[in-house]
């Protein structure tokens, strides 16, 4: 595009406005399908199959290395101010407000975003989609909306786990390793934690950026040009834009969650 | 062999009627004031050069595309006039075979085949399986209902994916290019079953290929399309016997004629700079 | 409907995410001890709370008994006026006294019951007439300072001279 000539900037700018106005529909249309979709349960049955599942591996195993290095490191910190036992605290506080609900939604958008926007994009190219349309068969209720539906069903799941085996994991370093005193560790942290005010909206963020990345995933799929270079370039901007929405999202929700 | 004339008061009324459709995408105009009738029961062959309107007839009568002006009607109805849910009960009536077959790829062949039944019937798991099995022993296929999609050879999943597109026993079929990258007897197979499927069922038949041979041994009526407009129509003994220039190049497959060799250039001697021309 | 294989390892799914929800709730988090059953509601009221803050911990003895459910500024006796939720089973004395104190050093601010001599017993909606407000550091300085300056010997004098 030509950045010095006025009208394909204008253009280009309409254009933009034209997929940021389509991308808006698809969304309600998503949201709207909800009692349709789940109530072909099966289908979002398998949707947390290959979305959730699938990722349970990758996100159980960082989480228990990003327990690690917190417990690793709020040590080394907390110990200079005399509240080495405090490190439970902090582990927890961090996994259960922040980086549960951020680290997990980042991985999944890696992880199950990219197969998702690659899977709608080769169904897109070899034409199965308009083959669906072509049996009187919406392929956004089909196709999108129980794959929309089981993402956010899973972001949840997958955080909790994030988070609780980040606190494990801190556990292991803090009390096994280092020593810490297993007592002050669990009460420090059960004094400093509040169900509703961090597990709660910790739970709330993933929910929201389940919602995000599911659908900025299938939304790249479902309109990327069906060629395999257009499916490579899709799944690429699935990634990047998930990542930054994600964290743009993170700030908004935690001004608004844990200002005092 | 001749059938009564499209427009005689013997005729049964056409299943698909095009009525001055000019139709294109964004600003480029591919079909132009065309008028097309396929009549029923018929096979109905739609040919011409690649880019020059085919697919594009297909796409108006499944209303993937909507014209710029004129009518589409299926069956007496304005495709225009109905709603989501009209239009849906009109493609239930539609089978559409797409080139590479268009089969889901995470399900298996039994799978595919039971797809079109699972979603519009409310049929019980025995019958679908009882029909699943008939329509893929019409294809030839009922062994292979276990595999999927990547284990079938290119020839095999266009078999499926026709036995899909008669799942719910259409009144049409459309084929988009069913013999293109077929071995001869892949080929010969695909022909006999477009030919005994309409001729068993009464379907009418819409095939668009670039295959003359093929595809004038099973066609009651072809149709060639070109820059935009139908040039020329008839039964395939008509179309050997016509004298335009366009359908002679096509059926003879001569390299050059009224679809030039050359994409337009410069003249020869100015891009090789000689006889004095500028370079 | 055919029986998705996927069933199994879905339920399986569902079950650790569940799980991993309970135990940050219950183990990492403070859901327990919120379940404090019947409470009944007293008021305080407080020239000064400080930073105490709703849904802080009524201790007596050191011991959880109830939580601060409101905090409100009374625009006639310009005092804040506390509303306290204790749990049914303890009674305290009419006059028991409620301080604002502070745990640890710099830690959070909670409410201490003291409790009192009288036979009579706070019942619901109540006030608890004693109160101490909490120590504001700055008040704190300026107690000292002027503790200082009224001291008679002459090398502190002359030190709150030079302070002024």
């Amino acid at each position: 595009m030509n950045w010095l000539s006025p009208s394909a900037v204008g253009l280009a700018v309409r254009g933009k406005l034209a997929d940021v106005g389509q991308a808006t529909f698809l969304f309600w249309q998503l949201v709207r399908l909800a009692g349709a979709t789940f109530g072909r349960f099966r289908l979002v049955l398998d949707q947390v199959f290959f979305i959730g599942n699938r990722s349970l591996s990758i996100i159980s195993v960082s989480g228990l290395f990003v327990g690690f290095v917190l417990a690793l490191q709020g040590y080394y910190t907390l110990q200079r101010y005399g509240s080495a036992e405090a490190v439970g605290l902090l582990v927890a506080l961090s996994l259960v407000r922040e980086l549960g609900p951020v680290v997990t939604a980042l991985l999944f958008a890696g992880r199950a975003g990219t197969s998702l926007t690659a899977e709608i994009g080769l169904m897109k190219a070899g034409e199965q989609l308009v083959a669906m349309e072509m049996m009187a068969v919406d392929p956004v209720k089909r196709v999108l909306a129980p794959r929309f539906w089981g993402g956010v069903v899973a972001m949840p799941l997958l955080a909790a786990v994030f988070s609780a085996v980040g606190i494990l994991g801190g556990w292991l370093v803090a009390v096994v390793l280092i020593g810490i005193d297993p007592g002050s560790f669990w009460s420090q942290m059960q004094g400093g934690v509040d169900v509703w005010a961090d597990v709660g909206n910790g739970i709330v963020k993933s929910v929201v950026f389940g919602f995000t990345v599911t659908f900025i995933a299938l939304l790249q799929g479902f309109s990327c040009k069906p060629t395999p270079d257009g499916v490579a370039q899709a799944t690429t901007r699935t990634v990047v834009m998930a990542s930054l929405s994600v964290l743009a999202l993170d700030f908004v929700l935690t001004a608004m969650m844990f200002s005092i | 062999m001749s059938s009564p004339p499209v427009d005689s008061p013997d005729a049964p009324a056409p299943l698909i009627e095009l009525r001055n459709v000019t139709c294109g995408y964004g600003d480029r105009v591919v079909l132009e004031n065309v008028n097309l009738t396929v009549p029923r029961g018929k096979v109905l062959a739609l040919m011409g050069t690649s880019g020059g309107g085919k697919t594009t007839v297909l796409r108006l009568v499944g209303r993937l595309l909507a014209p710029m002006s004129g009518q589409v009607l299926f069956d007496g109805v304005d495709l225009a006039s109905l709603d989501t849910d009209g239009l849906y009960a009109a493609r239930r009536r539609m089978g559409m075979l797409f080139q590479f077959g268009a089969l889901f790829t995470d399900l298996s062949v039994f799978d595919n085949v039971a797809f079109p039944l699972r979603e519009h019937t409310n049929l019980s798991d025995g019958m679908i399986h009882d029909l699943v099995l008939m329509k893929l022993n019409a294809v030839g296929l009922r062994g292979a209902r276990d595999l999927l999609p990547s284990q079938v050879s290119g020839g095999m999943a266009r078999r499926v994916a026709l036995a899909r597109a008669i799942a719910l026993d259409p009144d049409l079929i459309m084929y988009d290019e069913p013999f293109a990258g077929l071995d001869p007897i892949s080929m010969s197979v695909a022909a006999t079953l477009i030919r005994d499927l309409n001729r068993a069922l009464g379907i009418t038949s819409i095939v668009v290929s670039h295959d003359v041979d093929e595809t004038f041994l099973i066609a009651d009526h072809v149709v060639f399309v070109a820059n935009g407009r139908v040039v020329a129509q008839g039964c395939p003994d008509e179309m050997r016997a016509s004298t335009d220039p366009l359908v002679q190049q096509f059926v003879g497959g001569h390299p050059d004629g009224p679809v030039r060799f050359h994409y337009p250039a410069a003249p020869l001697a100015q891009d090789f700079g000689v006889g004095g021309g500028a370079r | 409907m055919q029986k998705s294989r996927h069933d199994v390892w879905v339920g399986l799914f569902v079950l650790i995410g569940a799980a991993a929800i309970l135990f940050l709730a219950l183990r990492a988090g403070n859901l327990l001890s919120l379940n404090f059953g019947e409470t009944y509601a007293v008021t305080a009221r407080f020239d000064n709370i400080g930073g105490l803050k709703p849904r802080a911990a009524v201790k007596s003895a050191g011991v959880v008994i109830g939580r601060v459910e409101s905090i409100a500024f009374d625009s006639k006796t310009f005092q804040a006026r506390v509303q306290l939720q204790l749990e049914k089973k303890f009674e305290f004395p009419k006059d028991s006294i409620a301080k604002i104190l502070t745990s640890g050093l710099l830690g959070e601010q909670y409410i201490g019951l003291e409790p009192g001599a009288d036979e009579k017993v706070l019942v619901a909606n109540d006030t608890i007439k004693q109160t101490q407000d909490a120590v504001v550091l700055e008040n704190l300085i300026s107690q000292f300072l002027y503790s200082k300056a009224a001291e008679p010997a002459a090398p502190a004098a002359a030190g709150a001279g030079a302070k002024k």
